[in-house]
């Protein structure tokens, strides 16, 4: 079975705004699987809710963000268990050793007063009882392996570099050798040498772990580089999910061959166009399909109703009424 | 060396130090080194400062902008010393040629104010009009020119626009003083990505059809290479390779250019990196070291790298600032 199976998720922001309910529909109705050892991508616009799905995923959400209906399984060995179902104790299990979420900005995660070895102790007693002496061999070898230092553990992360905070980060979120690493928007806020960097390091964990890796990134770039399938956001939903280079090389949903159209590339000055208006809010969704009044294709029965995510060729998967699926509701 | 009257920039050994910390922990800091460029010689140009974070082309820029003075060199603009110009008057019409696009368009306008009485107030303040009416009709211009309407900004405050239509609504209020050279500072790095390419297209417009200059400062060569004619590499303060950007980014010379050129990914799946990088170790004091900045992490070091910084090499209707190239 899938490592990871989303179905019909729904997690909304529940707010009171002078006694008014409203719903901020960051994730409305997302499905999707995710296989054991592959890499799977998410990418979309600021305020498209990827980053409310990774909470969901990771078991790390609070109020407001509340899940309403759906199901988070996860392949822990026994037939599959659904997250939402756990108790604190059973989510604490969860977290870290099975997954591991590094959240945006997550170079800043770093106790600023204490010393780095400091915080992998720390982190490590939390999690299991290691001996004292192995800790700091076991700890120096992972290190090693992801080619950083051993210096680093002796130093305050202020003395570190954004890039090197980032790389610690990512260190301490895999020393546990999790079977899953949720990672949000990981090279965003580097310099491109080091994001270069942090993409290799990436790859290099996933290849000697051998566990599976979700990423959030907005940048198409390093879902070009890195990931295995790519699924689409806009507006709370999954608007096409494929295989990364399929994405790329045949995308079908009018706002993907907008954001893959629009791609700058160096030695290419043709002249590249954006999508016509702003992304909605997700407090004020449209009727219809949701990207419908920025879509140059659309339809009648767009504004009226929303089309499915439906299969149009083995493993592609779109939500379009252009390309010929069922309707519903 | 060009005619200085028709140039519109020219930075001649431009430096900027910084004294950091105080009493017996002062550190002097060269944000700045020696940089000189010219641009727009043969009309408007789209030039961009490229480097990652801490290069010192934001430093550059806000001298430019004269926000920060130089600690040395000079700066022209069109034919007149930046850093020499007193008087209100004087002050005043430099401002309305030189205007600034920042990284964070809801920075550039007050909160509590209405968009568009903002735009019409900075009219008066720059007395493009005498009157309330006349203001309008500037702003309208304005807004025009940007491609947003009075529609879509009337009534409205800065948070209700989004991302796009608010760096729209900044370039508009740039345009208000008809400059004729807009310095952008990673003007779409917080714009959502099916936006971004609209208003880089907007500089090209706004060159193509109403000839102004763009100062384009970004780390994203890719959009860099989409937009400008000519581009500067920084790093760690210096200028190390000037020239137009099919031949810096296609075939770069410097070996830092190579690196940065290198390290772009690839918006396409087959075209995946295939050796791997090494990382500097720990944070290597580049700004302090004497010679070329790259000296140590530079595959191709020569002897004299690490003690000599390298001078300006003319070559090829280029700049290159490296030992390689003597």
């Amino acid at each position: 079975m899938a490592l990871l199976r989303v179905e019909r998720l729904k997690a909304h922001y529940l707010v009171d705004v002078y006694g008014i309910r409203r719903a901020v529909r960051a994730v409305d109705g997302v499905s999707f699987q995710v296989e054991a050892n592959s890499i799977f991508g998410i990418a979309g616009e600021s305020g498209c809710g990827k980053t409310s799905l990774i909470k969901v995923l990771s078991a790390t959400l609070r109020p407001p963000l509340t899940v309403q209906e759906g199901k988070v399984i996860y392949d822990l060995g026994n037939g599959g268990t659904d997250i939402l179902s756990l108790d604190e104790e059973g989510l604490r299990k969860l977290r870290w050793e099975f997954l591991s979420y590094v959240p945006q900005g997550s170079m800043n995660v770093l106790n600023p007063v204490r010393r780095v070895r400091n915080t992998f102790r720390d982190f490590v007693r939390a999690h299991r009882v290691a001996a004292p002496s192995r800790f700091l061999a076991e700890v120096t070898e992972h290190l090693g392996h992801l080619g950083l230092p051993p210096e680093v553990l002796a130093s305050y992360p202020h003395q570190l570099s954004g890039g090197m905070r980032q790389r610690v980060t990512l260190a301490l979120a895999t020393i546990l050798n999790p079977r899953l690493i949720l990672a949000d928007e990981p090279t965003t806020a580097l310099d491109v040498v080091v994001q270069r960097g942090v993409i290799q390091l990436l790859k290099k964990i996933h290849a000697e772990q051998r566990n599976t890796l979700i990423l959030v990134t907005h940048d198409m770039a390093v879902h070009a580089n890195l990931t295995d399938r790519l699924a689409i956001m806009y507006a709370g939903k999954i608007v096409e999910e494929a295989p990364t280079a399929e994405v790329f090389g045949n995308p079908l949903h009018p706002y993907t061959r907008y954001l893959i159209g629009s791609l700058p590339r160096i030695g290419d000055k043709a002249h590249k166009v954006s999508a016509p208006g702003a992304p909605p809010s997700l407090a004020s969704l449209p009727e219809g399909c949701r990207f419908h009044p920025r879509c140059p294709q659309a339809m009648a029965e767009c504004r009226q109703q929303e089309p499915d995510l439906a299969d149009v060729a083995s493993g592609h998967r779109v939500a379009c009424f252009l390309h010929g699926q069922a309707r519903h509701g | 060396m060009g005619d200085q009257g028709s140039t519109l920039l020219s930075a001649e050994q431009l430096t900027k130090r910084f004294m950091l910390g105080g009493g017996l922990s002062r550190v002097r800091l060269v944000a700045v080194s020696r940089a000189s460029f010219r641009m727009g010689v043969a009309g408007p140009e789209i030039f961009t400062l490229a480097g990652e974070s801490g290069s010192g082309k934001t430093t550059l820029a806000r001298m430019v902008l004269g926000f920060v003075e130089p600690s040395s060199g000079s700066l022209q603009f069109k034919g007149r010393d930046v850093t020499r110009i007193r008087g209100r008057a004087r002050r005043l019409a430099f401002m309305k040629d030189v205007q600034g696009v920042f990284q964070d368009p809801f920075d550039t306008f007050n909160p509590l104010k209405r968009i568009e009485s903002y735009l019409r107030e900075t009219a008066l303040n720059f007395s493009m009009a005498a009157t309330g009416k006349q203001a309008e009709r500037v702003v309208d211009e304005a807004l025009a020119a940007v491609g947003l309407t009075l529609q879509e900004i009337k009534g409205r405050y800065p948070h209700e626009l989004s991302g796009g239509q608010a760096q729209r609504a900044s370039v508009a209020r740039a345009l208000i003083t008809r400059p004729a050279l807009l310095v952008a500072d990673e003007p779409v790095s917080m714009v959502d990505a099916s936006l971004r390419m609209s208003i880089v297209n907007l500089f090209r417009t706004l060159k193509e059809e109403r000839g102004i200059s763009v100062l384009y400062i970004t780390h994203d060569l890719a959009t860099a290479y989409y937009v400008s004619d000519r581009i500067a590499v920084m790093l760690r303060g210096t200028i190390i390779e000037v020239g137009s950007v099919d031949q810096v980014l296609r075939e770069p010379l410097h070996p830092y250019t190579r690196l940065l050129r290198a390290s772009v990914p690839e918006p396409d799946p087959h075209g995946t990196w295939s050796e791997e990088i090494a990382l500097g170790a720990l944070e290597i004091k580049e700004y302090a070291q004497t010679g070329c900045k790259f000296a140590g992490r530079c595959p191709q070091e020569l002897a004299v790298c690490r003690g000599t910084e390298p001078p300006e090499i003319e070559t090829g209707g280029r700049m290159v600032r490296c030992h390689l190239y003597r």
